[in-house]
């Protein structure tokens, strides 16, 4: 049996929805009543059928719908996907890996053929038959990277490895948490985490890059971050600042439960194989509060989670505006009784 | 978690001896399928059970990264090292069923370069095997300049003139040939990208000339071939895991903890990578430093040691494993 693709938006009219199913197997980032950074990776490896790990790459019944916002993104920005001269060979790697993980999760949507160089791919929800020449840019309607990450959900980065660091010299980024490839292409790791508060003083990222420089093909690795946003718009970028950011006033008591959306990254990595650099999915998911709240554990958590963030980070994750807002409609769902351990709903 | 790589199962479909001290061998899947993908200048590290010993030797991937039928290393005799080459040499045979790892790169091209200047010496050419058929099949620009002590020892050197004609450029000691290394490193176009792999000696000699020269340190890139080296037996005390082991003649550090049962993440068992690195809780004696890891002051400092290729000679040694 296939996934039911709906149709809705993620601008305008907002009409993003999950369904039950997708709201029991959403990826709560929160694994006891607080929240601080924490090198926080693990294997990713395969996980629970009927969760979003079930498959590596992981298609949802949104994946119509985004792709769809992704194109419009595009086409009012192109410079959202950006490759620099050297990574066309790591784009023809990740090509690979996206068609191979989406065709053995979903053979009843995707279907991968390869003789040799010569290859073709079937995505039946996007309507697309195509048979090309592995390597051979000519032979594809965009650049390797740009072709399929337009057919594969989440933003993708791809990291030159070289000089013991990460160069962030390709990428699609349509769907990110406020911040801009444009504007960190070509930078290294430590220059694009320049504006993240505390982490550094905890000497996260150093250990971080040298975890993620020694990742190695057939072992990626993942980890999950977060953060909220008002109404469930993918694309909130630096770019288009001036139309998601004044969303954040109009939290209202009356609203909340239907406008803030609690905003879940699954960020993987994986070691590419003939160009030797990494690429880092970020796939997002959206819940909006109504939604979350149906498993009252996740209500009691988020609630204390939210009250007692430290200042530094809420100012981070755009939050200060709303939190107090948010805070009093949490804490009337939270009976102050105990949360059992790990991330599912009870 | 562990950074250690994923086991693949192959069989050895052929031994093929390549000249007086090298011989090649291939590997093949046993469950038929592809092998992964690797790009040029990637390792295996290959597990040799000899009896009750388990070696674990890494060695560069030679074959053309556009062919995951099989994986083929080349293996130079070494009558004096800890024996592993000596087994493969002489107890492999096609149809040998062993273990390696996934591939490992190490010494990887940067694609940005406007062109890929080779050294190598004797067999520090297999990693540049696999990256001038990477670089070739893309219309990439590279130069290679291969030492080697005789004509007949020049491991695939007829191979690789035939393939790439001049740009392939042969040296050979006993004909006192020598790269004119100062001229070729001051007439490079901008852009150019210098990779070496050869004895340690000549390493240091081309890097050193490359500073000296100007050329910006993230422009040079080299391999060391710093195989594990025989020495005295020596007693380890491994305090977290509160064992006692002895580390024999042929063995490594690292492969006498590990067959102690105590499994420290490793990649490239050559001193480089610097995965294996362990703490010294206490010492009386004297470190044998072989790794390329560690900063002179971690050497002289003694609360350090890289097991893969390190040794210690003195009455103990207690480590924080």
């Amino acid at each position: 049996m296939g996934i039911t693709f709906r149709k809705e938006t993620f601008r305008d009219d907002f009409t993003f929805r999950n369904s039950p199913e997708h709201i029991r197997r959403f990826p709560f980032p929160f694994h006891e009543d607080s929240y601080m950074y924490a090198v926080n990776i693990e294997p990713h490896v395969v996980g629970p059928k009927g969760s979003v790990l079930e498959n590596l790459i992981d298609v949802d019944e949104h994946y119509v719908a985004e792709m769809q916002d992704r194109a419009l993104v595009l086409a009012e920005d192109p410079l959202r996907c950006q490759s620099l001269p050297h990574m066309t060979l790591a784009g023809w790697d990740l090509l690979e890996l996206l068609m191979e993980q989406q065709a053995l999760g979903y053979p009843e949507h995707f279907t991968l053929t390869r003789d040799g160089d010569r290859w073709r791919w079937i995505n039946r929800p996007l309507g697309i038959d195509d048979s090309f020449t592995f390597g051979d840019v000519s032979t594809l309607p965009y650049g390797p990277m740009e072709y399929i990450t337009r057919q594969s959900q989440g933003d993708f980065c791809i990291l030159d490895q070289r000089d013991g660091n990460l160069w962030m010299d390709a990428g699609m980024v349509t769907t990110q948490a406020d911040w801009s490839l444009d504007f960190d292409i070509g930078m290294n790791f430590f220059e694009w985490h320049a504006p993240v508060p505390l982490a550094h003083e905890k000497g996260i990222f150093v250990r971080a890059l040298k975890f993620l420089t020694n990742i190695q093909q057939g072992k990626p690795a993942r980890r999950l971050n977060w953060t909220m946003t008002i109404n469930p718009r993918l694309d909130t970028s630096p770019e288009n600042y001036h139309k998601w950011g004044p969303d954040r006033a109009t939290v209202t008591p009356e609203n909340v439960g239907d406008k803030a959306h609690l905003r879940v990254e699954l960020q993987s990595f994986w070691r590419l194989p003939r160009s030797n650099a990494i690429v880092f999915p970020i796939r997002c998911y959206l819940i909006k509060m109504d939604e979350l709240v149906t498993q009252p554990k996740w209500a009691r958590r988020l609630h204390r989670v939210i009250r007692d963030l430290p200042e530094e980070l809420a100012n981070y994750k755009g939050l200060t505006r709303y939190r107090p807002t948010l805070v009093e409609w949490l804490s009337r769902l939270d009976d102050g009784s105990p949360t059992s351990a790990g991330f599912g709903p009870d | 978690m562990s950074t250690g790589t994923t086991k693949l199962d192959v069989v050895v479909s052929d031994v093929v001896p390549v000249n007086e001290l090298v011989t090649r061998f291939h590997f093949r899947r046993r469950d038929g399928q592809l092998l992964p993908t690797f790009s040029g200048g990637a390792h295996v590290v290959v597990e040799m059970r000899d009896g009750e010993r388990t070696r674990l030797n890494p060695y560069s991937l030679m074959g053309s990264p556009l062919d995951t039928r099989e994986y083929t290393i080349s293996v130079r005799r070494d009558n004096a090292g800890r024996g592993g080459s000596l087994f493969m040499h002489r107890q492999v045979r096609p149809g040998t069923e062993m273990v390696v790892s996934y591939p490992v790169n190490l010494f990887s091209l940067d694609l940005r370069a406007r062109k890929h200047l080779m050294l190598a010496g004797g067999i520090g050419i297999t990693p540049f095997m696999a990256q001038t058929a990477q670089l070739a099949a893309d219309g990439g620009n590279f130069e290679l300049h291969y030492t080697c002590r005789t004509a007949s020892l020049g491991t695939y050197a007829d191979l690789l003139r035939e393939r790439y004609d001049r740009r392939v450029r042969l040296y050979h000691d006993d004909r006192d040939e020598r790269v004119d290394l100062d001229r070729l490193l001051s007439s490079q176009p901008l852009g150019t990208h210098l990779y070496v792999c050869g004895p340690s000696g000549m390493i240091g000699w081309v890097r050193e000339r490359a500073a000296a020269l100007g050329w910006p340190a993230e422009t040079v890139h080299f391999e060391h071939f710093a195989a594990p080296q025989p020495g005295a037996p020596f007693d380890v005390t491994l305090a977290l895991s509160g064992k006692k082991i002895r580390v024999d003649e042929q063995q490594s550090l690292l492969e006498a903890i590990e067959a102690a049962g105590v499994d420290p993440p490793y990649l490239c068992r050559g001193g480089v990578c610097g995965q294996c690195e362990t703490n010294v809780i206490s010492h009386d004696g004297k470190f044998i430093h072989n790794d390329h890891w560690l900063s002179e002051e971690d050497h002289r400092s003694g609360c350090k040691i890289m097991p893969c290729v390190s040794r210690f000679e003195g009455r103990s040694l207690v480590l924080e494993r």
